[in-house]
């Protein structure tokens, strides 16, 4: 091809100030990013990378630490704690279990059925908040005493006969068993089921019960097919954030267990803070941030509802 | 088929309505209502927004307990039941599909729950009925409202209800896809045989379709019979303005002579066939003339020698006129009564018709009708104008 056969079809010229405007809106949405990627670089990315090579560090607190490459510290640090990993993973699955079958009632309840009581009800499961995390769990240890109210009443209806034969309780008392950090768990991770819960039940057009009922869907049916496939973006998200912060937790465990209790956060928290051995305390880290992030993955692609969230 | 649906194609079942009525608190949507709706019939109840048409149809569908009556399908009282033990099915307004299921499974969703195990080859000539072949395997949220409205009327078809339920089925649509849709359901309700009672606002949508229409009005039914009646002889005002178009004139009864009543409004003397008079015509009393502005006929004033015997005559004068395509329509402010509409058709015009022309209005008696005059002029005119 020769350029002589025809004029090259001349494009429309564009007046350069409009190109230029053009370009400025479209660097808009970067603009509107930067704060957020600052942060992030600054506080999770920077604490990162960090973290990383203090995990392959060698040496001791006098002596300064080193890069080693020391990989072997992720095979001591899980060959050494994996009961207290599996621990973690049992109490807040556990825990994340108790929080759906209690919240989610409640949840159905202020969506569908609460009518005016709906606000009043919403700031009650929220109210918690106003009080510190750590008060509030320093309140069960109350609650749980020994000689308190809670555990008499147990006993004389024999219930912690059945919990201890059942091994989540000890010796007729209920602080210091599995059972007490469970149920701090629970208690304190159920706002964060509740919440997105709520969300996607209340967002359920009504009329789409009218039209299972209609279709010949017996209530329970209307349930079983319409509602809950719906509220499932609110039961992956309402799991998620409870089952994330509940396995890293270490102050339920701390406060309400012993040391038989004791989950991953704590052990984490005793290298950092007590034992000084950094390099284990940030192989901790990382190992339970990579489990954390594979039964994540996989939840969601059982529970199949990317589409959905 | 099987066996636990009904059949198909025989004449659909009737709806009997027994004093039902419904209040909310101190406000009565429905006063107590007597209807039958004969089976196989296309039946609408037409009225503007919280008139209670759609109360009425909730209660039927069972989504709604009725305050007293009772409701009948086919000789059964199903008062009682909820809406999953009624042999009825409903096409909401807002559709309800359900948006976690593809089509195929919304249309099979009824059937399934009647624990019907093979409903591929129902589920599939459902949807080409309704030309949603393809679609089967589409979410509800990829499809346009033509195509979402098509899939809940299969939805509720595929169950051969012995009545269906239409709550302004087509009201979210663009008026071209709403004209195409009518005449789809027409068929459609042809077609399967079933009683249809649909509920709308838009009084052409009901006259195109319905072979019976009933139009409410706070809470009441005002009038109830064929599109064809209910416009040529409306009984109340709200009627006259609601379907179409109509002008009212207050007259003062002057007698009667042989069949006709004789009326003047002003100093122009009118007549009405008695047989057109739905109220008590006493002389000495009011009356309302309707007449619709399509059977008005225009004549310049100078040719008003050329108007035959036997018409009622209103001199005027023309105030606007807008020319429409295949009618133009004029205002005439006459001393009988002011801004008279009136709508001729493009077939000879007359280039004297011009706003600020003198004319005389003329109709055949026969095409007028009489109103009680105790009713207010205007009800039923806001509402009229279908969206």
């Amino acid at each position: 091809m020769t350029t002589s056969t025809a004029p090259a079809p001349e494009t429309p010229a564009t007046p350069p100030a409009v190109a230029r405007a053009a370009r400025r809106r479209r660097r808009v949405p970067y603009w509107l990013l930067l704060p957020g990627i600052l942060w992030l670089l600054v506080f999770f990315a920077a604490p990162l990378v960090y973290q990383a090579s203090t995990s392959v560090q060698t040496g001791s607190l006098e002596e300064g630490f080193k890069v080693t490459w020391h990989f072997a510290t992720y095979a001591d640090a899980l060959s050494e704690y994996y009961p207290q990993f599996l621990r973690s993973v049992a109490y807040a699955a556990t825990a994340t279990v108790l929080c759906l079958v209690l919240g989610y009632p409640l949840a159905y309840l202020i969506a569908f059925k609460a009518g005016r009581w709906r606000n009043l009800l919403m700031i009650l499961v929220i109210a918690p908040f106003f009080t510190s995390f750590l008060i509030r769990t320093l309140a069960w240890k109350t609650i749980l005493s020994d000689n308190g109210l809670v555990v008499s009443t147990l006993n004389s209806l024999h219930v912690l006969d059945v919990t201890g034969a059942l091994g989540v309780t000890e010796g007729h008392r209920v602080l210091a068993t599995p059972l007490a950090v469970v149920c701090g768990l629970t208690y304190n991770f159920l706002p964060f089921m509740i919440l997105p819960l709520y969300t996607s039940l209340e967002r359920i057009d009504p009329r789409l019960h009218e039209a299972a009922g209609d279709l010949y869907a017996r209530p329970v049916t209307t349930f079983r097919k319409v509602t809950f496939p719906l509220s499932m973006p609110g039961v992956v998200a309402g799991t998620l954030l409870t089952f994330i912060p509940a396995a890293g937790d270490y102050i339920n465990a701390e406060l309400l267990g012993s040391t038989d209790q004791k989950m991953i956060g704590n052990v984490i928290q005793s290298q950092f803070l007590r034992v000084l051995d950094y390099p284990t305390a940030a192989a901790l880290s990382f190992i339970l941030m990579a489990a954390i992030l594979a039964m994540v993955t996989v939840y969601i692609r059982k529970s199949g509802t990317e589409d959905l969230v | 088929m099987t066996a636990t649906a009904p059949a198909v194609g025989t004449s659909g079942t009737d709806v009997r309505l027994s004093g039902i009525s419904k209040r909310y608190g101190a406000f009565t949507a429905v006063h107590p209502l007597d209807l039958a709706i004969p089976g196989g019939s296309f039946f609408a109840l037409l009225g503007a927004s919280g008139c209670g048409k759609t109360t009425t149809l909730r209660m039927i569908a069972g989504l709604e307990a009725p305050s007293t009556g009772s409701i009948e399908l086919g000789g059964q009282d199903v008062t009682a039941l909820p809406p999953h033990k009624r042999p009825v099915n409903t096409v909401f307004q807002s559709y309800a599909l359900f948006p976690h299921l593809d089509i195929y499974e919304n249309v099979a969703f009824g059937l399934r729950r009647r624990g019907i195990k093979s409903v591929k080859k129902q589920v599939e000539e459902m949807l080409d009925l309704v030309q949603l072949g393809d679609f089967a395997r589409r979410k509800p949220h990829q499809l346009s409202g033509g195509q979402q409205q098509r899939v809940a009327l299969a939805r509720a078809l595929i169950n051969h209800p012995q009545v269906l339920l239409l709550d302004e089925p087509l009201g979210a649509l663009d008026l071209k896809l709403r004209r195409q849709m009518q005449l789809e359901l027409k068929r459609i309700q042809t077609e399967v045989g079933i009683t249809f009672v649909h509920v709308t606002h838009d009084q052409e949508e009901a006259m195109t379709m319905a072979d019976t229409v009933a139009v409410m009005n706070g809470g009441r039914v005002e009038q109830l019979g064929a599109p064809a009646d209910l416009y040529e002889t409306p009984r109340t005002t709200f009627v006259a303005n609601f379907l179409g178009t109509s002008n009212l004139i207050t007259a003062d009864v002057l007698g009667t002579s042989g069949d006709d009543i004789l009326l003047r409004a002003s100093d122009t003397k009118l007549t009405l066939p008695a047989t057109r008079c739905t109220t008590d015509a006493r002389a000495g009393g009011k009356l309302l003339v309707g007449i619709r502005p399509e059977k008005i006929t225009l004549t310049h004033a100078d040719d008003a020698g050329t108007i035959p015997d036997g018409r009622n005559r209103i001199a005027g004068r023309i105030a606007d006129s807008s020319f429409i395509g295949v009618s133009t329509q004029y205002v005439v402010d006459s001393a009988v009564s002011a801004g008279l509409s009136v709508y001729e058709q493009n077939i000879e015009r007359d280039s004297r018709l011009v706003p600020g022309a003198e004319v005389v209005l003329h109709w055949n008696p026969g095409h007028s009708f009489g109103l009680d005059a105790a009713q207010s002029l205007e009800a039923g005119t806001d509402a009229g104008e279908g969206t």
